[in-house]
C-alpha cells in the first residue's frame, strides 16, 4: 500500500482516514460519514491497514477488541467451571490416585468425569495458562495497535484544521463573530484550564489528554502483573515451605539457609464469652468454641559467618517474636506464618520393668519418642534394649513390624529385656494397646506409666521476590483506570473565516454534558456562534448514528 | 437501652423509612403522569428525604454495632449482606444528586429492602472474630468491596427500568422470558424470606441424626419441616415430619429444604400475583416505566460502573490480595470466592470493552448490567453458602 498525500501537503501512512494534520477525509467511506469517527482519531492502524502475511494476521486476531472480549469470556466460563467441585489443592488427599480415588469416591461419576477432564487442577492446567497467555499477547498487541498511531497524532495535530473535519464533529457551530472573538475566548478557555494554541485565524484548546493514555497504562500494569506471576518460576524467586516445629525443638528452617528457629510454646486460646467477651456470649453459645488466637512463641537464630551449612552449635540470637495469623515473622527478605497445629504430640513415654508375676519394678525407663536410646540400663544391671522403634506403627507385613510415617502417633517398640534372673534376655513387641511376646511367655515386661505429650506448631516459610513486581503492576493498573476513567480529553476547535465568520467543533472521548457546559461558558463570555449535538440531532430525527 | 438493642433499632427504623420511600417514590413516579414535573418534584423531594433519613439510621445501625463488637460488622453473612443493602441506597442517592431519577428509587429501595430482610434470616448475634479476620484489613477489604458492589448495583437497576420501557411484553419474545425470570427471581427471595419468618415464628424445630458424607455420625437441627432428609437419617425428636425423600450424602438436605420452601412459597405468591391481576409482572410495572428515559438509564448503567469497577478492582482484588498474603501466606489461593471475585471483575472488563464498539450501548448494556448483579449474587450466596471454601460463613 502507498503513502496518502492529502491535499494540504501532508503525506499519511497508508491506510489514514483522517489527515493527521488538517483532519480531510481521505477514504471515500469516511467522506461519506456524516460525522467522522474520531475513536482513534481517523489514524492507520496497522491491523486495519495489512492484511497479508502470516504476521498480518497474528497482529490482525490480537489486536481485535473481539478476540480479547472472547478471551476474557473464555477465562471468566473456565474458572467458573473450576469451583464447582473443589480443586486438588483443597481436597484431604495427597498423590495423584488418593486424589483420583477421592473424587470419584466423594462425588461419583461426576467427579470422575470432572477429573477425567482435568478439571480438578483447572488453574495450573496447560490449556488455562495459554489462554491467559493469549490474553497477555492480545494487551500487548492491541494496544501497540491503537497506542502508537494515536500517539503521533495527537502529537503532530495542527491548530488549524480543514473545514470538512469542523463539520464533521458531533459539537459543531458556525455564525458572525467579531474582532476579538477569539482572543475572548482563548482567556476564558485558559480560565477553564484548557491549553490552548493559536495559529494564524484559529485557535486550539485541548485539555486532559493523558486520559487517552489511561487504557494503554492499564494494560501495562497487567502486563506487568502477569510478568511478576511468571517470574516466580525462576528459583530464587519464590519458596514455599513448610516447618512442623515441636516445642522445645530448634531446626533449621528450610530454603533459608543459616537461619534456625526454635518453638518455646504453642498455644490455642478461645473465647470464653466473660468480661471482654460477654458481648459475644450468645454467639459463643450457639457456635460452641470460637478460636482467638494460634500463637507460636518462637526464637530466630542465625549461623555465625563462616561456619557450616547446617550445624546447629554456636547460633547467635536474632529475635523473639510472637508468631500468629495476621502476624507473620519477618526477617531477610522472608516471612513465617502460623498456619496449622497440632496438639498434644507425644513426647517420652515411660515404662517400669516388672515381673509378671511379682509385679516387683526393676525400675523405670523414659523413652524419647523422637531421639530414643538404644539401650537403657537399670537397677541391679538390668537392661532393656529398643531393637527397633516404629513411631507410627501400622501392622505387620511379612512379620515385621511398619511405620506409616515418622510422626510419634502409635509408636511400637521392639525391646530385649535383660535381667539379672533372665540373662539370656527376652522380647518383646509393646504398642499402645498391647503387648506382643513373639517367642513365647516372658517373665518380665514393660509396664506403661506415663507420658509426656507436647504442641506441635505448623508454619509455612515464605519467601515471595516477586511481590514488589505485581504491586508496581497492581499500581500502575490503578492509575491507568483512574486517569482513563475519571478524567476525558475535550478540545475545541475555532476558527475564524475571511468574512468574520465563526466556526466552532467540539470533542471529548467520553461525558459530552461537561464538553457542552465548559462550551456555553465560553460561549457566554467570547459570544460565539450557537452549537449543535450533531448526533443527539440525528437520533431525533431518527437517522442511523454515523 | 443496649447500645445493642439501639443498634438493632435503627436497623428498624431504616427498613420501615425505606419501605415508606418505596412508595412514595412511586408517587413521584405516578405524579408524572399527568406530564407536571412539579408533582414529580414534590414527591421526589418528599422520597429522597425519607431515604436519607432510613440512611441515616442504617449508618447508626452500622456504627453502634461497631461500638459494641469492636470490630466492623462486616465478618458473617448478616452483617456483610446488611451492610450490602445499606451501600445499595447509598449508591442510589449519589446517583440521585446527580440525576434525580425517582423511578430509580422505585426499583432500587425494593431490592435494597429484599437484601436487608434476607441478610436478617442469618444469625444476628454479636459474633467474635477468628484469629484469621482479626485486622484492620477486614474493614478495609471488606468495606471496599461492599461499597463497590453497592454501586455496581445500581447499574443493574439503570438496567432493568430500561428493559421494562424497552421490552415488548405484547409479543412472545426471549427478552419477555428473561425480564420476567428476573422479576419472579425477585418474588422468590421472597417467599424465602416469608417461610423463614414464618417457621423462626412459629418456633419449628426438627433434630436428626444422620451419616455424613465421611462416613461418620451427626446431628442437624431443621427450622423448617423437613421435605427432604439427611443420608440414612434418623429423627431425634418425636412428632416430627418424617422427610419424602432422602438425599446422597453429598447433598445437604437441609438445605434443600429451604430451597424447595421457599421456591413453594415464591411460586405460589407469584402465581397469586399472576392470578390477581391476570398479567405478568413485568407488564404491572411497565406502565410506570412510561416517562423514563433510556438515554438517562444507559448513561447510569454505564457511570455506575465507570466508578464500581475500579472500586471493586481495589476492593475485591487489590486489597484482598494484601489481606491474603499476610494472612494465609500466598496473595491468591484459587479459594472459590477468590475465583469468583476474579469472574466479576473479568466480566464487568469484558462489559467496558464491549461497550467501546457500536451496538453494545442501550438494551445490550441493560442486559450486561443486570447479568453483572446476578453474578455478585451468586458470589454473595451460592458461593458462600454452598460451595466449600475458605471464605464459607454463616
Amino acid at each position: 500500500m502507498e503513502k496518502t498525500q492529502c491535499k494540504c501537503g501532508y503525506v499519511n501512512p497508508p491506510g489514514t482516514n483522517l489527515c493527521e494534520t488538517c483532519g480531510r477525509s481521505l477514504t471515500e467511506k469516511e467522506q461519506n460519514k456524516l460525522l467522522a469517527d474520531m475513536r482513534y482519531e481517523g489514524v492507520a492502524r496497522r491491523s486495519q491497514t495489512y492484511n497479508k502475511s502470516i504476521i498480518d494476521k497474528v497482529w490482525n486476531f490480537f489486536s481485535s477488541v473481539k478476540v480479547g472480549v472472547g478471551l476474557i469470556v473464555v477465562i471468566l466460563i473456565a474458572a467458573a467451571i473450576g469451583t464447582i467441585l473443589p480443586q486438588h489443592m483443597y481436597v484431604p488427599a495427597t498423590g495423584e490416585t488418593a486424589i483420583k480415588a477421592y473424587y470419584s469416591d466423594v462425588y461419583g461419576s461426576i467427579g470422575r468425569v470432572y477429573h477425567f477432564l482435568g478439571f480438578h487442577d483447572m488453574y495450573s492446567s496447560v490449556w488455562f495458562i495459554v489462554l491467559v497467555g493469549m490474553l497477555a499477547i492480545s494487551l500487548i498487541i492491541a494496544s501497540l495497535d491503537r497506542f502508537v498511531p494515536l500517539y503521533r497524532s495527537l502529537k503532530s495535530q495542527r491548530v488549524l484544521r480543514h473545514p470538512s473535519f469542523m463539520n464533521k464533529q458531533r459539537i459543531y457551530g458556525q455564525g458572525p463573530g467579531a474582532d476579538d472573538t477569539l482572543h475572548k475566548a482563548e482567556a476564558k478557555l485558559k480560565e477553564l484550564k484548557y491549553k490552548v494554541r493559536m495559529d494564524k485565524n484559529g485557535l486550539l484548546a485541548e485539555k486532559g489528554r493523558f486520559s487517552r493514555w489511561g487504557p494503554y497504562v492499564n494494560h501495562i500494569g497487567l502486563i506487568i502483573f502477569l510478568s511478576g506471576v511468571m517470574l516466580r518460576m525462576i528459583p530464587g524467586f519464590y519458596v514455599d515451605e513448610t516447618l512442623w516445629l515441636r516445642e522445645g525443638e530448634t531446626r533449621a528452617i528450610p530454603e533459608a539457609p543459616g537461619y534456625s528457629l526454635e518453638n518455646l510454646k504453642f498455644k490455642v486460646e478461645t473465647y470464653n464469652g466473660e468480661g471482654e467477651d460477654a458481648r459475644f456470649s450468645e454467639a459463643i453459645d450457639r457456635v460452641g468454641t470460637v478460636v482467638k488466637n494460634y500463637q507460636t512463641d518462637v526464637v530466630l537464630y542465625q549461623q555465625p559467618e563462616g561456619s557450616l551449612p547446617g550445624a546447629t552449635e554456636n547460633l547467635e540470637f536474632v529475635k523473639e517474636y510472637p508468631l500468629r495469623v495476621n502476624q507473620p515473622l519477618k526477617f531477610d527478605g522472608y516471612a513465617m506464618y502460623q498456619m496449622d497445629y497440632k496438639l498434644d504430640e507425644l513426647k517420652t513415654m515411660t515404662f517400669a520393668l516388672t515381673d509378671q508375676q511379682t509385679e516387683e519394678s526393676l525400675g523405670e525407663l523414659t523413652i524419647d519418642l523422637i531421639n530414643p536410646d538404644e539401650r537403657y540400663e537399670l537397677k541391679n544391671g538390668s537392661t532393656v534394649e529398643l531393637l527397633g522403634y516404629y513411631p507410627n506403627f501400622s501392622g505387620f507385613e511379612n512379620g515385621e513390624p511398619q511405620t506409616a510415617s515418622p510422626l510419634p502417633d502409635n509408636p511400637g517398640f521392639l525391646v530385649e529385656m535383660t535381667t539379672p534372673t533372665t540373662p539370656k534376655g527376652e522380647t518383646s513387641f509393646i504398642t499402645i494397646q498391647n503387648t506382643i511376646e513373639p517367642f513365647g511367655d516372658n517373665q518380665y515386661k514393660l509396664t506403661f506409666q506415663s507420658a509426656e505429650t507436647r504442641n506441635v506448631s505448623g508454619l509455612t516459610v515464605r519467601k515471595d521476590r516477586t511481590l514488589p513486581i505485581l504491586g508496581l503492576g497492581g499500581f500502575i493498573f490503578m492509575i491507568g483506570v483512574a486517569q482513563g476513567m475519571y478524567f476525558n480529553h475535550r478540545r475545541f476547535w475555532l476558527q475564524q473565516t475571511d468574512n468574520g465568520d465563526i466556526l466552532l467543533a467540539g470533542h471529548t472521548n467520553k461525558n459530552w454534558y461537561s464538553l457542552k457546559k465548559d462550551l456555553d461558558q465560553v460561549s457566554e463570555y467570547a459570544l460565539l456562534p450557537a452549537f449543535t449535538d450533531q448526533q443527539e440531532d440525528m437520533e431525533k430525527e431518527g437517522k442511523p448514528q454515523s | 437501652m443496649t447500645l445493642t438493642a439501639i443498634s438493632s433499632n435503627l436497623l428498624y427504623t431504616a427498613f420501615i423509612a425505606y419501605l415508606i420511600a418505596t412508595f412514595v417514590f412511586g408517587g413521584a413516579v405516578k405524579g408524572n403522569k399527568k406530564g407536571t414535573f412539579d408533582s414529580e418534584q414534590r414527591w421526589g423531594k418528599a422520597a429522597i428525604a425519607i431515604t436519607i433519613f432510613g440512611f441515616l439510621a442504617n449508618l447508626g445501625y452500622f456504627f453502634t454495632r461497631w461500638t459494641v463488637s469492636g470490630h466492623a460488622p462486616l465478618s458473617n453473612m448478616f452483617e456483610f449482606t446488611t451492610a450490602f443493602g445499606m451501600t445499595l441506597v447509598g449508591g442510589f442517592i449519589l446517583i440521585y444528586f446527580l440525576y434525580k431519577t425517582a423511578v430509580l428509587g422505585m426499583v432500587v429501595l425494593p431490592v435494597a429492602l429484599l437484601i436487608i430482610a434476607y441478610a436478617s434470616m442469618f444469625p444476628k448475634e454479636i459474633s467474635p472474630l477468628i484469629p484469621a479476620l482479626q485486622t484492620n484489613w477486614l474493614t478495609i477489604h471488606v468495606s471496599t468491596v461492599v461499597i463497590a458492589e453497592g454501586i455496581l448495583a445500581i447499574s443493574a437497576a439503570a438496567g432493568l427500568i430500561y428493559l421494562l420501557k424497552v421490552v415488548d411484553l405484547t409479543k412472545k419474545s426471549k427478552q419477555r422470558f428473561w425480564l420476567e425470570t428476573i422479576l419472579y427471581t425477585l418474588v422468590l427471595v421472597l417467599g424465602f424470606i416469608i417461610s423463614s419468618s414464618y417457621f423462626a415464628l412459629t418456633n419449628y424445630e426438627a433434630n436428626f441424626q444422620y451419616v455424613n458424607k465421611d462416613g461418620q455420625e451427626a446431628s442437624v437441627t431443621y427450622n423448617m419441616p423437613p421435605v427432604f432428609g439427611m443420608n440414612e437419617s434418623v429423627p431425634a425428636t418425636e412428632e416430627t415430619l418424617t422427610p419424602f425423600m432422602e438425599t446422597p450424602p453429598l447433598i445437604d438436605a437441609r438445605k434443600l429444604t429451604t430451597i424447595t420452601w421457599s421456591l413453594l412459597v415464591g411460586t405460589v405468591l407469584y402465581v397469586l400475583i399472576r392470578v390477581v391481576t391476570r398479567r405478568w409482572i413485568s407488564q404491572l410495572l411497565q406502565p410506570m416505566m412510561r416517562n423514563v428515559s433510556t438515554q438517562l438509564m444507559d448513561e447510569i448503567n454505564y457511570r455506575a460502573v465507570i466508578i464500581g469497577f475500579p472500586l471493586f478492582t481495589l476492593g475485591a482484588l487489590v486489597f484482598a490480595m494484601i489481606w491474603a498474603q499476610i494472612t494465609w501466606s500466598r496473595f491468591w489461593g484459587w479459594d472459590p470466592k477468590e475465583v469468583w471475585a476474579l469472574i466479576t471483575w473479568l466480566f464487568y472488563a469484558a462489559y467496558l470493552h464491549l461497550r467501546l464498539g457500536k451496538g453494545w450501548q442501550g438494551e445490550k448494556s441493560a442486559w450486561l448490567g443486570v447479568i453483572g448483579f446476578a453474578i455478585i449474587m451468586f458470589n454473595l450466596i451460592v458461593v458462600n453458602l454452598i460451595i466449600a471454601g475458605l471464605h464459607s460463613y454463616a
